[in-house]
C-alpha cells in the first residue's frame, strides 16, 4: 500500500510538472503569436495609410488632371481617323439597331487568322464564357474587336437597368456576394472554383472595384459582362469608386488597356467611360439586405438615388460646376433640376416609388432650361484652365446634391464612433458611425448593409452590432500575404454565411512567421521611400526640436515631428525602432531614417528640393506625360514639359522659377536632341534602397 | 515613467480605438487587449490576463474597455515587470518535462495531447499554427531545440 501511494503521488507530481511546462509554453505561444499579429496589423496599418493618402492626393488634384485631359483629348481629336467618328456617334443608339452596330465592328477591325484566341459570336452563351475562362487561365488575350462588341453589348444592357436593383431569393437557393477583387484574376477563378460559375442556379453580386492595381482588370471585365450577358437576371453588378476612368489614369487600368490594345486602347477606354456610369448603384435583396461599394452618409436618400440619370456621374474627378447649383437654388422648387434630369431610360424604371411630384411632359423644355444653367462663364478658374470652358457638356451636369449622393455611397468608411464626419483619410465621402446606420436601415426598413472599399485582414468584418458588413474578395491586396479574401453566401432567410480564401503562389506551405515577415518588409519599405520624398520638410522640422544641432531628439518629439509632415495616422513610437537609430540615451538620432535611401540618378545641376517634389510626385507625373505622348513614342518635347511642369507646379503652389525648369529640362534631355524620354527620366526619380542595391549588384 | 506612459497611450490608443475596424475578433474585445498586452513585452498567462481585465472591465459589459481604466493598470504592470518574457533556457526546459521519453523531440500526437488537453489548451487553429511551424514534415517529428532557436532568431 506504501508503494501504490508513492507511485501515485510521484505520478501526480509529474502530471503537476507536465501541466506546468504546457502552460508555459502555451503562454509563451500565445506571447509570440500576439507580437506577430500586431506586427501584422501595422504593416496592414501602414499600406492602408499611404494608399487612401495618395487617393486623396489626386482628388486634390481633380482639376488639373481634368484640364490635362480636356487639353490633349481635345488637340488629338482634329486628326480624325474615320473609325473613332464612327463610334462617337453611335453612343445613343436604341435597341434595334444592336446587330446593325455589331456587324460595323466587323467590317471595321479586322481578326487576324493567326488570332488564337476565343471567338465570340452575339447572343453570347455559356459556351462563350466558358471559352473565356478556359483563354484566361492560359493567360490568352481576348481581341478588340470582341471587347468592343462585348463593350457595347453590355452598355445596352446596363442602360435599360434601374439606379437601384431589387432582387428577391425565393427563386433561387443562395445568392454568392463578393466584394473588391481590384485586376486579380486568380482570385476570380478561385472563387468560381470554390463555387461554381454563374448560372440560373448560382447568381452573383460584384460589389465594384472589379479594376486597378492587379494586372488583369480587363480579363475580368470581360469575364464578369459576359456573364451579365448571358444571364442578365443572375449575374449582378454594382459600381464602385475604381470604376471611373480618371482614377484609372493612376491606379493602373487605364495603362493595362493601353498596354494590352495599343491602337484600339482609346476606343476601348472611351466606351469604358460610358460603360461605368450605366453601372447600377447599388442592389436591395429582399428588400431587406442593401448591398452597395462604399458606403452611407447622414444625407443618404435612396429615393434621389434611383431617380437621377446615374449615367451623367462619369467621375468623381469632375465635380459639377458650382455655377450650376447657384442658378439652379433661383428655381422655385428643387423639383425642377430633377426633372431635367430625367433620362429616357428612366422612365422605365420600375422602382420610381418614392418620387413626389409632378412630371413634365415636355422633356425637351426641361433640357432646354438645363442646357441655359450650364451656359455661364466659369469665371471662377484661373487664365491657363480656361480651356476647360471650351469643353462641351454633351450631357446635362449632375447637380452638387445628386453628385454627393453618388460619391457617398462610392467612398465613405464605417466607424465605431457615433456621428458623420467626412472622410479626410480619403478625401471623398464621409466616415459613417453606427447611428448613421440605424437611422438610415430603420427609415427604409432595412436588415443590413453590406459594403467592400475597404482591405480587411480576414476578407471580411462585421461591425455596428452586425448591421454593417465589409466584403473584400482579393486576397494579398497590398502584398503576397497581407489578407484573405472572403465571399458571402446569402440564403432566404438572409444570414450571412463567409468563405474565406486566400491564393497562394507557392506549394510550400510557409509559416506564418515568414508570411508577416514578408508583408512588413514590404510595408517598412514603401514606408520609408515616403519618408524620403519628404526629407528636406521632415529635417527642417526635426531641427525646430533640436536647436543646438545636436541631431537627437526625445522619441516623443521624433513621433510628433513625424506625424506632422507626414499626415499618414500611423503608431509612430510602434514603428520607430525600424525606421530609426537610437542614441545611447534613449534619444532618436532622427537623420538615421535617412541612411538606408538615395535617389536612382542624382542630377547636380538641380536643386535638391526640385528633386524631392519630382520624387513625391513621379506617379502623377506618369499619368501626365502619357496623356500628353499620344503616339506612344515614350518621348515629350522640352517645350511640353515645362510648359506641363509650369502649370503643375502652380496648382501645387510650388514656386520654382523658369531658370531651375529649363536646368532641369536641360539635364534630362540626356540625348541632348531636344526631346525628353519620360521613362528615362522618371527612373531617375526611383527611391532606391541602397542595400537592396548593393545585394543584387 | 511618463515616457512609458506616453508610449503606452499612443501605442494602445491606435489599436483600442481603431481595434474594431482591423480586428481579428471584433466582438471580443478581451482577445483583442489580451493582443495587446502580449505585444507590449508582457507574457501572462491566460488566467493572469483575466485576472488583469477583471480590474479594467466595467460593471455591465459593454463590449469595450475604457483607456482610462485601462491605462494606469499596464503602466503599473509594466512598472513592476510583471508577467516577463519566457528566457529560453526555461522554454526548453519545459519541451524536456513534456518528453517522457528523453528523445529530444516530440512526436505530433505527443505535442498535440499535450496542448489541447493539458494546462489552458490550445484551439485548433493555434494548434495547426503551431503544428506548422514546429513539425518537421518528413518525420512528423517536432524537435523543439531547433524550433525554439527558429522563433528567437525570428522574432529578432
Amino acid at each position: 500500500m506504501g508503494c501504490g501511494t508513492s507511485a501515485t503521488e510521484s505520478q501526480a507530481k509529474k502530471s503537476e510538472k507536465a501541466i506546468k511546462a504546457a502552460i508555459l509554453i502555451q503562454r509563451w505561444y500565445r506571447c509570440a503569436m500576439a507580437r506577430l499579429e500586431m506586427r501584422r496589423r501595422y504593416a496592414l496599418n501602414i499600406f492602408q495609410s499611404i494608399e487612401y493618402a495618395e487617393e486623396q492626393a489626386q482628388l486634390q488634384l481633380s482639376d488639373f488632371f481634368t484640364f490635362m485631359l480636356d487639353h490633349f483629348t481635345q488637340l488629338n481629336e482634329t486628326d480624325t481617323d474615320s473609325v473613332s467618328h464612327f463610334f462617337d456617334g453611335i453612343s445613343d443608339f436604341n435597341t434595334t439597331s444592336s446587330d446593325l452596330v455589331l456587324l460595323e465592328y466587323e467590317k471595321m477591325i479586322e481578326v487576324p487568322h493567326s488570332y488564337r484566341g476565343p471567338r465570340l459570336s452575339f447572343p453570347l452563351t455559356a459556351e462563350d464564357t466558358a471559352a473565356l475562362l478556359h483563354a484566361f487561365k492560359y493567360h490568352q488575350q481576348l481581341h478588340a474587336r470582341y471587347v468592343l462588341q462585348l463593350l457595347h453589348e453590355t452598355r445596352r444592357v446596363l442602360r435599360q437597368m434601374p439606379n437601384i436593383t431589387h432582387l428577391s431569393t425565393s427563386y433561387s437557393k443562395e445568392i454568392t456576394i463578393c466584394g473588391d477583387l481590384h485586376g486579380k484574376l486568380d482570385d476570380l477563378l478561385l472563387i468560381f472554383y470554390k463555387n461554381g460559375v454563374p448560372s440560373e442556379k448560382n447568381p452573383y453580386l460584384f460589389n465594384g472595384d472589379f479594376v486597378d492595381r492587379g494586372k488583369n482588370s480587363m480579363e475580368i471585365l470581360i469575364i464578369l459582362f459576359a456573364f451579365l450577358l448571358v444571364y442578365p437576371n443572375d449575374l449582378h453588378l454594382n459600381r464602385g469608386n475604381h470604376e471611373d476612368h480618371l482614377i484609372n489614369l493612376r491606379y493602373g487600368f487605364t495603362k493595362e488597356v493601353m498596354k494590352k490594345y495599343w491602337y484600339h486602347g482609346q476606343k476601348i477606354l472611351r466606351l469604358l467611360e460610358d460603360v461605368f456610369s450605366w453601372l447600377p448603384l447599388a442592389t436591395i435583396i429582399d428588400s431587406k439586405v442593401l448591398i452597395l461599394h462604399g458606403g452611407i452618409s447622414d444625407t443618404t436618400d435612396l429615393d434621389l438615388l434611383n431617380l437621377f440619370s446615374r449615367n451623367k456621374m462619369k467621375s468623381v474627378l469632375k465635380p459639377p460646376n458650382p455655377h450650376t447649383e447657384k442658378k439652379s437654388s433661383l428655381n422655385k422648387t428643387g423639383l425642377v433640376e430633377q426633372h431635367s434630369s430625367v433620362s429616357k431610360s428612366m422612365a422605365k424604371s420600375p422602382a420610381m416609388s418614392g418620387y413626389r411630384g409632378p412630371h413634365t411632359n415636355d422633356r425637351s423644355d426641361a433640357e432646354k432650361r438645363t442646357r441655359r444653367l450650364h451656359g455661364g462663364t466659369r469665371s471662377d478658374l484661373p487664365p491657363q484652365m480656361h480651356y476647360l470652358e471650351s469643353s462641351a457638356c454633351k450631357l446635362p451636369e449632375l447637380t452638387a446634391k445628386e453628385w454627393k449622393q453618388v460619391v457617398d455611397i462610392l467612398w465613405s468608411d464605417p466607424k465605431t464612433q457615433k456621428g458623420c464626419t467626412s472622410n479626410k483619410y480619403r478625401g471623398a465621402g464621409c466616415y459613417f458611425g453606427p447611428d448613421v446606420t440605424s437611422r438610415l436601415l430603420k427609415k427604409y426598413n432595412l436588415k443590413m448593409l453590406i459594403r467592400s472599399h475597404e482591405c480587411k485582414q480576414e476578407g471580411y468584418e462585421v461591425i455596428h452590432g452586425g448591421k454593417v458588413i465589409t466584403i473584400f474578395s482579393a486576397s494579398n491586396y497590398y502584398e503576397e500575404g497581407s489578407n484573405r479574401g472572403a465571399y458571402i453566401k446569402l440564403n432566404p432567410d438572409l444570414i450571412p454565411r463567409f468563405v474565406q480564401y486566400q491564393v497562394s503562389k507557392h506549394t510550400r506551405k510557409e509559416t506564418l512567421n515568414q508570411r508577416v515577415s514578408v508583408v512588413e518588409c514590404s510595408a517598412l519599405k514603401s514606408l520609408r521611400e515616403k519618408i524620403y520624398t519628404h526629407r528636406l520638410e521632415l529635417i527642417e522640422t526635426f531641427k525646430q526640436y533640436d536647436p543646438n544641432d545636436t541631431g537627437y531628439i526625445s522619441v516623443g518629439e521624433w513621433a510628433l515631428a513625424m506625424e506632422s509632415v507626414l499626415h499618414l495616422d500611423l503608431p509612430w513610437r510602434t514603428l520607430r525602432s525600424r525606421l530609426v537609430q537610437l542614441g545611447s540615451d534613449e534619444r532618436v538620432d532622427y537623420l538615421s531614417c535617412f541612411d538606408d535611401l538615395e535617389i536612382e540618378r542624382p542630377l547636380k545641376e538641380v536643386q535638391p528640393a526640385l528633386v524631392e517634389t519630382f520624387c513625391r510626385y513621379r506617379n502623377d507625373l506618369e499619368i501626365i506625360f502619357n496623356i500628353i505622348d499620344k503616339d506612344r513614342s515614350g518621348l515629350i518635347s522640352i517645350e511640353e514639359f515645362r510648359q506641363t511642369w509650369r502649370f503643375f507646379s502652380s496648382h501645387l503652389n510650388i514656386n520654382i522659377d523658369d531658370e531651375a525648369i529649363n536646368k532641369l529640362a536641360h539635364a534630362i534631355d540626356f540625348n541632348k536632341d531636344g526631346s525628353i524620354d519620360f521613362n528615362e527620366f522618371l527612373e531617375a526619380f526611383h527611391v532606391v534602397h541602397k542595400f537592396e542595391k548593393r545585394k543584387n549588384q | 515613467m511618463s515616457g512609458s506612459y506616453d508610449y503606452l497611450s499612443v501605442y494602445s490608443m491606435s489599436f483600442i480605438e481603431r481595434g474594431s475596424k482591423d480586428s481579428k475578433y471584433p466582438d471580443n474585445p478581451f482577445r483583442e487587449v489580451g493582443t495587446i498586452i502580449r505585444s507590449l513585452g508582457c507574457c501572462p498567462s491566460e488566467a493572469e490576463l483575466h485576472d488583469m481585465l477583471a480590474e479594467v472591465e466595467e460593471e455591465e459589459p459593454t463590449g469595450y474597455i475604457h483607456l482610462e481604466k485601462f491605462l494606469p493598470m499596464m503602466t503599473k504592470v509594466l512598472m513592476e515587470k510583471r508577467y516577463r518574457p519566457i528566457p529560453e533556457d526555461v522554454l526548453l526546459h519545459a519541451f524536456e518535462v513534456l518528453d517522457q521519453n528523453k528523445n529530444g523531440y516530440l512526436t505530433k500526437q505527443e505535442l498535440i495531447k499535450c496542448m489541447t488537453e493539458e494546462g489552458e489548451p490550445f484551439t485548433q487553429e493555434e494548434m495547426e499554427e503551431m503544428l506548422s511551424a514546429a513539425i518537421d514534415p518528413e518525420t512528423n517529428k517536432i524537435c523543439y531545440k531547433d524550433y525554439i532557436s527558429m522563433m528567437v532568431v525570428d522574432e529578432n
